[in-house]
């Protein structure tokens, strides 16, 4: 790199002035940020929470990157219609479908079996991107645990008791694809 | 010596070192919750009494980290010196405690009858009426110097020798501003010993405000001693991970850990009984000169000296978490370009200041002369601190310079 090479900015570091060198108007002035906060925070204005006392706050629970669900359609069915495209999109390659013939007449497939494993997932959300017909989405569910590794393989009844749990709290998305979200 | 004394000099080390002990436990937890609140957190505050659900705001949380502390692993690296590594911790912890022998944590005690026995007034001082009271805390808490060199030497690792290198360059270049600022102090009281000074400024206004530059060459000096921020060096975390103290584990660390927060205490003891007035707070604390003086005084003033500490260490801690670390040549810049001769302007103008008055005022009861003496002192302090600001600012620039690489000469790009 040379010294005159347009890329390099230079910066002029403002100089200090009368108040500067006296420091002390500095040293009042570190002290009055503080004292904001300390006051504040006595006030009970914290940005964190006493946890399981008190849920945290979830901004907005529409884009929350939580633990997935798989949508049901008007008639109760899984909208699902295994196209694997949420398996071929997944960075993690957490997401397992078996496909079968659909018993419907309005699609060709269905998934046997749709089983996502929570401990690979990187909750990235591109599962959710991929999908033609937002039948996965993500909720704003965030405090997942489970016992072992087995059981946080969620199965599709599992996903989709997800549905049911979190569907009137969370609408679905993208109305023209059959979501209820206003 | 009389067994009644030793019986009294035995309680009064005991209840000094209970609540020193205490003290410093339940500062952390302080320290933590003020942390947390600079920082717009909640802190600790679960740790109640175990078993049940009472949580007391956290209060149980010095118990809970001394537990953790003794039951960690006592573990020595196999590559450090053994005896010195076990002896750092006991050296810096004995003198930080041997250091509280002297400095009184009340006024008096009025006298009183036990079991028959009358007993004289009680000072509040493990060894009262110590005439070189300021010799012997300076000499103790340069020793405790030697605690963070050799655990920084002994534990044979870069990390902690740079540590124990950076905290005794500090503590030697802050140990002589530290001094300055007393000097004022001693100067005008007359006296090394820490009661008598107390006394003096209870008659004649605290020292904060009759030697406001002698002050602040103190408290900035004693920020230093106690390794405090902005002054941390020893151990800045994002440089040296723990500083002297990396290779320690369990017991031993929590008795640096204890020490640190005992100088702290006792620069606040410092701070207030040399500037504050120690004890005295006009009004409720009772006549200074008079001989005996009566329960409600003593403990006014025992809660009063407290208080202050107290408030002192509040200070301490959001200082803390208010200014940036300063560069290693910052800081010794600050000590001897700029704390050196603002301590040694304080100590002539009060030794001049001092000796005309008494030439003028020789019974030093004119009031006159006292509020002379804090309004000279004041404008010294303007002109003083004007004058070293402008003359020899805390700039240090070391940026690239742009005329040198323009023409080609090899420079820090």
């Amino acid at each position: 790199m040379k010294p005159d090479d347009p890329n390099i900015k230079w910066i002029e570091e403002p100089r200090l002035g009368l108040a500067g060198k006296m420091y002390l108007p500095l040293v009042a002035d570190g002290l009055t940020t503080t004292f904001k906060h300390l006051t504040k925070s006595l006030l009970g204005e914290t940005v964190t929470v006493s946890y399981p006392d008190e849920e945290p706050k979830i901004g907005n629970p529409q884009i929350y990157r939580g633990v997935h669900r798989l949508n049901k359609d008007q008639a109760g069915r899984v909208k699902c219609v295994a196209c694997f495209l949420c398996a071929t999109a997944c960075p993690a390659h957490c997401i397992d479908i078996i496909a079968e013939p659909s018993p419907w007449p309005d699609r060709e497939k269905y998934p046997q079996s749709f089983s996502i494993d929570e401990l690979r997932c990187i909750y990235c959300g591109m599962c959710e991107e991929a999908c033609p017909v937002d039948a996965i989405e993500l909720t704003s569910l965030y405090n997942l645990t489970g016992r072992s590794r087995e059981e946080m393989i969620f199965d599709k009844e599992k996903l989709l008791s997800v549905f049911d749990m979190t569907k009137d709290k969370e609408p679905m998305q993208s109305p023209a694809l059959g979501g209820t979200a206003t | 010596m009389s067994a009644a004394l030793i019986l009294e000099i035995l309680i009064k080390s005991a209840v000094l070192i209970g609540g020193l002990m205490t003290a410093a436990a339940y500062f952390v937890l302080l320290e933590r919750r003020m942390a947390a609140w600079t920082q717009d957190r909640i802190g600790p505050s679960r740790v109640g009494i175990p078993l049940t659900n009472w949580r007391l705001w956290g209060l149980g949380q010095p118990l809970a980290d001394g537990a953790k502390m003794m039951l960690k692993e006592d573990y020595t690296p196999a590559h450090v010196d053994r005896r010195l590594y076990i002896l750092a911790p006991l050296a810096i912890l004995a003198a930080a405690i041997a250091v509280s022998a002297v400095i009184p944590f009340g006024s008096v005690l009025p006298p009183m009858t036990i079991g028959g026995e009358k007993i004289g007034p009680i000072h509040l001082t493990v060894a009262p009426g110590v005439d070189v009271g300021m010799i012997y805390v300076f000499a103790l808490s340069s020793i405790a110097v030697y605690g963070v060199i050799l655990g920084g030497w002994a534990s044979n690792n870069k990390y902690s020798f740079i540590g124990g290198l950076r905290s005794s360059a500090q503590l030697i270049a802050y140990e002589l501003p530290m001094g300055l600022g007393i000097l004022g102090v001693v100067l005008a009281a007359g006296s090394l010993d820490l009661e008598r000074i107390m006394d003096y400024q209870a008659n004649y206004g605290w020292f904060a405000l009759a030697q406001p530059l002698g002050f602040v060459v103190f408290l900035v000096a004693a920020f230093a001693e106690a390794a405090r921020l902005p002054f941390d060096l020893p151990e800045a975390e994002q440089e040296l991970i723990g500083g002297y103290h990396t290779e320690y584990a369990g017991m031993k660390l929590l008795l640096f850990l204890v020490a640190e927060f005992l100088h702290m205490i006792v620069a606040s003891f410092l701070i207030v009984i040399l500037f504050f007035g120690g004890w005295h707070l006009p009004i409720i604390t009772g006549d200074p000169d008079a001989a005996t003086v009566s329960w409600f005084t003593a403990i006014a003033r025992i809660l009063v000296l407290h208080a202050k500490i107290f408030l002192v260490i509040v200070f301490f801690m959001w200082v803390r978490w208010s200014w940036p670390r300063f560069r290693f040549d910052q800081l010794m810049n600050l000590a001897w370009k700029i704390m050196l001769p603002l301590g040694l302007a304080n100590f002539v103008a009060i030794a001049i200041l001092y000796e005309l008055r008494k030439v003028n005022d020789p019974t030093e009861s004119s009031l006159a002369w006292t509020v002379g003496i804090i309004a000279a002192s004041w404008l010294v302090f303007a002109v003083a601190w004007l004058a070293t600001s402008l003359s020899n600012p805390l700039v240090t620039d070391n940026r690239p310079r742009r005329d040198l690489s323009a023409a080609g000469v090899d420079s820090q790009i």
